[in-house]
């Protein structure tokens, strides 16, 4: 089975600090990682390959730096890294990204399987897994739990929705996102880092994709960002102590007078 | 004329309340542009729950001018590739400026999707919408970076214009059975079916599942708990308030709890009314996925936790001693016969 791994550099929120004053994420000397929730579509991607065998291509759409992304991601296992880099690609939304990625993916060729995390940490709108399925036209489940079987031509997989799993059977090719139930993510292996070190990272420009020029970066984007604010701060911030039995009493009445003057205890709240 | 559409979910034949609230946010809209409000729904006529005319109906009352019911085997459930196909042909032929759908499971699959097909530009997640004067333009408005910034988004140049909405970020408005609309049945092209997608069924009788995202009251419990049979505790005051259970991702990791509950940046994104949570710090992932929560109550032993600061309620007290006192009010509250 040959899987292709779509994954993206993101800030380290662990490590994000927030100004107090401004409210805004201090990014000087924040570190990149590996999109947490792609490290699920890795591990997914590494469990399949010892089933079945074949190849882990990890894709990924960024500046030349990201190139760190995709070594993180041989050093787990995986097999080839491909990245996807022109300054023609810059402020891309998720329209634009997506085109950009299938261009990528068509050039390749020859995936049964594209696994992506069910979104990124940092634009955190989960949009392009189904854009990119759109572009190549094949079908796509999102929040995948499990994959319960695969075979030659089909795989079928649990999805999480809100009432529990959906179960669906695609044809291959396909592409699924996947969330945290997929598997703890693998750490690392001495050897998965001598390979990573050692590796070549194919780089692909616009030209390479023979991409369409206005349908990239900023300008081929449909969406704009017109302003950008903070959010208006209306949390009262009511703090009681309870370090007693009194205090513990008046604290939970305190609670329930709160709750009642929202009007959060009526039916229906 | 214009047309705003709302895309609307069923589950067993029953429209969901999630449709009402965008239905709220579209009829806000239709107001402002001047432009008619048609909800487009899926049904199935030959499946076990199909759409009564009375769920038609309803779209009405919420504030539907119009509803269009796409009709053909196995559309009832969602399946990406053939909604978005029916859908795509419908936009071609319609032209709707705008189309709006709730960031669920099926909406944040179809949406995108459906964007491609269109060429259309879309937001995901948004928390406000409204429509520029003069331009017409949708104003798209997200959270974004955690929440600590919100992001006005336009899509200048392409229509239609699409957007996600956070579930319970708007109330739905209350029905009103005098208005009158146009309830169209129209068959699906069974051409347009993906056949390379087979939906087996719904798995629902999960034991230790949880559909938080649909909860007006969410009451969650981290690290704090100390063990998985404390999560009893925090579930007697879910009960007592008719909330459901989440969990950070610390309590998920430990396995107390299974993941369907967790809530934060590698769980699932929020916006209760209440949010209460006991024994969770606050982690600036796990206040990612509450941020939009409209009033939130932490419990917590620690003065110096990040939840307190961001929580309009905070005790600074053992939640093993807290919850229990709260529980016993809710439990006096009701059998005094107060209004629940």
């Amino acid at each position: 089975m040959n899987i292709l791994a779509a994954i993206k550099q993101v800030p380290d929120t662990d490590k994000v600090r927030m100004d107090p004053d401004s409210g805004t994420m201090i990014r000087a000397g924040v570190d990149t990682i590996v999109n947490p929730l792609d490290l699920y579509a890795l591990e997914a991607a590494l469990k399949l390959r010892e089933e079945h065998g074949g190849t882990i291509t990890v894709l990924t759409l960024g500046p030349p730096s990201a190139e760190r992304a995709l070594r993180e991601a041989l050093s787990m296992g995986c097999d080839a890294g491909v990245l996807v880099t022109d300054k023609a690609f810059a402020g891309s939304d998720t329209w634009a990204t997506s085109y950009a990625l299938s261009l990528a993916v068509k050039k390749l060729g020859g995936f049964d399987l594209i696994l992506a995390g069910e979104r990124a940490t940092d634009g955190d709108t989960g949009q392009v897994g189904p854009g990119l399925a759109a572009w190549l036209d094949v079908p796509v489940a999102t929040y995948v739990g499990s994959i319960e079987s695969s075979g030659e031509t089909e795989i079928v997989v649990r999805r999480l929705v809100e009432e529990g799993y959906q179960r669906l059977r695609l044809k291959l090719p396909c592409l699924a996102t996947v969330v945290k139930e997929i598997g703890t993510p693998r750490l690392p292996t001495l050897r998965g880092k001598k390979f990573a070190r050692s590796s070549m990272i194919r780089a692909l420009n616009a030209k390479d994709l023979d991409a369409e020029e206005g349908f990239l970066g900023l300008r081929g984007s449909p969406t704009k960002v017109s302003k950008i604010f903070y959010p208006k701060v209306a949390r009262e911030g009511v703090m009681l102590r309870a370090g007693d039995e009194a205090e513990a009493e008046k604290a939970a009445d305190g609670l329930m007078a709160f709750l009642e003057t929202r009007g959060l205890l009526a039916k229906g709240a | 004329m214009n047309q705003i559409w709302t895309i609307s979910e069923q589950y067993q034949g029953e429209i969901k309340r999630v449709s009402f609230e965008l239905l709220a946010r579209g009829r806000d809209l239709a107001d402002q542009a001047g432009a008619i409000l048609v909800a487009i729904v899926f049904s199935d006529d030959n499946s076990e729950h199909p759409l009564a005319d009375a769920s038609l109906k309803e779209l009405i009352s919420r504030g539907a001018d119009e509803v269009v019911c796409i009709q053909g085997t196995g559309l009832s459930v969602f399946q990406c590739e053939t909604w978005s196909k029916n859908l795509a042909a419908l936009a071609r032929a319609r032209k709707p400026s705008v189309i709006i759908a709730a960031a669920t499971s099926s909406g944040r699959t179809l949406m995108p999707h459906l964007a491609v097909k269109l060429g259309a530009g879309l937001t995901a997640d948004c928390t406000e919408l409204s429509i520029e004067p003069v331009t017409g333009n949708l104003l798209q408005t997200r959270p974004a970076i955690g929440g600590n910034i919100m992001a006005t988004i336009k899509t200048p140049d392409r229509r239609p214009q699409m957007a996600t909405v956070r579930p319970k970020s708007a109330l739905p408005l209350e029905p009103d059975y005098t208005r009158n609309g146009l309830v169209a049945r129209l068959a699906a092209d069974p051409t347009l079916t993906d056949p390379r997608v087979e939906v087996l069924g719904l798995e629902s009788d999960i034991p230790d599942f949880e559909n938080i995202e649909e909860a007006g009251i969410v009451v969650a419990g981290g690290r704090g708990l100390k063990k998985s049979d404390n999560f009893r505790i925090l579930r007697e005051l879910a009960d007592a308030l008719g909330a459901a259970v989440g969990a950070s991702r610390e309590a998920v990791d430990r396995g107390w709890i299974s993941y369907p509950h967790q809530v934060g940046l590698s769980g699932k994104t929020i916006s209760p009314r209440l949010y209460i949570c006991a024994g969770i710090s606050g982690a600036i992932q796990h206040l990612a996925g509450i941020k939009t929560a409209e009033t939130i109550v932490s419990i917590n032993s620690d003065p110096e936790a990040p939840i307190h600061k961001l929580a309009d309620f905070a005790i600074v007290g053992d939640l093993f001693d807290i919850v229990p006192r709260i529980v016993k009010r809710l439990e006096a509250r009701k059998t005094k016969g107060g209004d629940r």
